[in-house]
């Protein structure tokens, strides 16, 4: 996705970042899996625990924790982490609401599924909601166009939606008392 | 009804796990591979199947595999590309959501034919959970003997690791997918080197679709000549085809090569026809591959046939024909309107495009933002000449084919489609809501007959 630029932060303000011992076990079993001299490889896996401990995003000093975890430079964390999609550099809400829209599902109704979540939500896409609760973004195929309109949320797809399952979705993960992220642990 | 290979015992109790696989015949292959013959056996078979790769080259498998270096004391990698991004597909998905273990079984008797110690699995970030399944089968074929030291007591050695992505439809390209496997952006690289010679950690390496390994399962089951008896001509053996958009029933479906893609649409035992008012256009092979009017989907210009085959789907070129490419088919009624559908083609390459070659960085975004003016009302007649000239120039001048893929939406649509663009540019009050053809479809001009 280098055709639309990221932008990362900067460290002023945020909290320092440490890897919790469940999670930093995690990141050297998964740095075991290459040859030597080749950890360098967990680096998407390791930037996805990270985010995940993180409340959902890629700090500076998180993105710098990674890096010497791995004993690489920080630019070569931070230019892999501002490459791809699923990597936040920026705070999200809880749960970030990530609608499909790309031709399949456009065929199924994508456009009203986002029209419909904007306006419950009272946010347009791209924003969060003032309580911090939700994040809506439009995002290009999920691989689920047989089960258009979709959206995923942290490691979940919701498939078939129609604005009932949506309102419904909507009010479950209110309630719920997880963040939802990719790694789903 | 078809036969069934990959997804013969799908839906079955238990399937998703090592003992309900087994006791549906799984793993019968790594002990004919491992124990009855040598890896050049294996690849000879797979020479013979025919099977051509599944992710969208449909380049022959076993010549592929044949390519493999295999210099002395130097490690060789198979990895497997589970990072089905592009538009209209989800088979892939499909079959290690309710099959994981064929995956497994397809990667060890192909990891014994190419002589690789370690496999990966290249899944994209965004099917984690599916990741999650992977690592399940994994754990249980290992626990069980298929996986680790001295398999089978044969001596031969495997591993098997599941790397997620993070978000990228670039990382399908196989050198851009070898690139994020070793922790780095996936910029494809210059080729040559091919994968084959120097690949991962410049190691020679192999790198097949999901679909593709699972299908070497039959094929040493039943021998290659027995796979290659099922298709038309050098399509041959049983193809996913994941079905979508508006048709009555979208969903994976297991075909043999060979089917006329009328019945694919129309019979109730796979699409079961198209909703709405009526056939308009169908991509058949992924987002990238060019989109076909109605009455050139089940009737070539010859007026012969369309096969659901490699060569019958791009029968008559660039000019009036497709291609099968992922087998992502998914089906435009006449309410959609193409010059949208394209804008939402555009923005996706542009959001994809990694950014090393200005042709593709560039053209993309200009594109997209053309065809976004065309399609909200504020679009000129020469805009049209104009997305012309600017995928003309991206064609054929990447590294990459990413920049191919996102010229041939736009090229088919504009040579198919030109009156639509045309309407665009003359009706901007018209196209400003974003339905404007669901009460009545667009009727192009009466064409004239040409000799």
């Amino acid at each position: 996705m280098g055709a639309t630029v990221k932008a990362i932060t900067t460290t002023e303000g945020t909290p320092p970042f440490h890897f919790s011992e469940a999670a930093l076990a995690e990141c050297k079993a998964i740095m075991a899996r290459y040859p030597e001299g080749r950890t360098k490889s967990a680096l998407l896996p390791v930037l996805h625990i990270a985010q995940a401990e993180n409340n959902g995003w890629l700090s500076v000093n998180a993105m710098d924790a990674v890096a010497q975890l791995l004993g690489i430079r920080p630019i070569e964390v931070y230019e892999v982490a501002s490459f791809y999609t699923m990597f936040n550099l920026h705070p999200v809400g809880r749960h970030v609401l990530e609608v499909c829209r790309t031709t399949p599902c456009m065929l199924r109704g994508a456009d009203d599924l986002i029209a419909h979540l904007e306006q419950r939500l009272g946010i347009r896409v791209g924003g969060t909601t003032p309580d911090g609760m939700f994040t809506l973004r439009a995002v290009e195929c999920l691989g689920s166009c047989g089960t258009a309109p979709m959206l995923q949320c942290g490691a979940k797809y919701y498939e078939d939606l129609t604005p009932a399952k949506a309102d419904e979705l909507i009010d479950r993960l209110r309630n719920s008392a997880e963040r939802s992220n990719y790694t789903d642990r | 009804m078809g036969r069934k290979l990959l997804l013969e015992h799908d839906g079955k109790p238990g399937i998703q796990g090592l003992e309900g696989y087994r006791a549906n015949g799984g793993y019968r292959s790594v002990e004919k591979a491992l124990k009855t013959m040598s890896p050049d056996e294996v690849v000879e078979e797979v020479k013979k199947s025919g099977l051509r790769g599944r992710g969208g080259a449909g380049f022959p498998t076993g010549m592929k595999w044949s390519f493999l270096a295999k210099p002395e004391g130097v490690p060789r990698y198979l990895v497997v590309n589970a990072d089905e991004s592009e538009p209209g597909t989800f088979k892939d998905r499909y079959l290690m959501e309710r099959i994981p273990h064929i995956l497994i079984e397809g990667m060890i008797t192909s990891s014994y034919a190419l002589g690789a110690n370690t496999s990966y699995i290249y899944i994209r970030g965004e099917y984690f959970y599916v990741a999650r399944i992977l690592e399940r089968a994994i754990a249980e074929a290992r626990a069980a003997g298929w996986l680790g030291k001295n398999i089978l007591g044969t001596g031969y050695d495997l591993d098997i690791h599941v790397q997620v992505g993070g978000g990228a439809y670039i990382c399908g390209e196989e050198t851009a997918l070898l690139e994020s496997l070793e922790g780095k952006r996936g910029n494809p690289r210059i080729k040559p080197p091919f994968p084959a010679v120097k690949g991962l950690y410049e190691c020679p390496t192999v790198v097949n679709n999901v679909e593709t390994i699972a299908a070497v399962v039959p094929i040493v089951n039943e021998g290659g000549e027995e796979y290659a008896k099922i298709g038309v001509g050098k399509s041959t053996g049983t193809k996913l085809i994941s079905a979508s958009g508006n048709i009555r029933k979208p969903g994976v479906y297991e075909i043999e090569l060979g089917l006329p893609v009328e019945e694919f649409v129309m019979s109730d035992e796979w699409c079961g026809g198209v909703t709405g008012r009526a056939l308009k256009a169908c991509v058949p092979g992924g987002s990238s591959v060019p989109i076909l009017p109605a009455h050139l989907l089940f009737k070539t210009v010859k007026l012969e046939q369309r096969l659901m085959t490699y060569e019958s789907l791009s029968d008559g070129g660039f000019q009036s024909g497709s291609m099968l490419g992922s087998g992502g088919f998914y089906v435009y009624n006449d309410a959609q309107c193409i010059v949208r559908s394209t804008w939402a083609h555009a923005r996706f390459y542009h959001h994809e495009s990694c950014g090393q070659c200005s042709p593709c960085r560039e053209g993309t975004g200009w594109m997209e933002k053309v065809l976004y003016r065309l399609e909200h009302g504020q679009g000129r007649m020469d805009d049209i000449d104009l997305l012309w000239d600017i995928q003309r120039r991206i064609e054929g001048n990447t590294i990459c084919p990413l920049g191919d893929a996102a010229a041939w939406p736009v090229a088919s649509a504009i040579r198919h489609f030109r009156d639509e663009f045309e309407y665009h540019a003359t009706h901007p009050t018209k196209v400003k809501d974003p339905k404007h053809f669901e009460k009545e479809p667009f009727v192009p001009k009466p064409k004239l007959a040409t000799a």
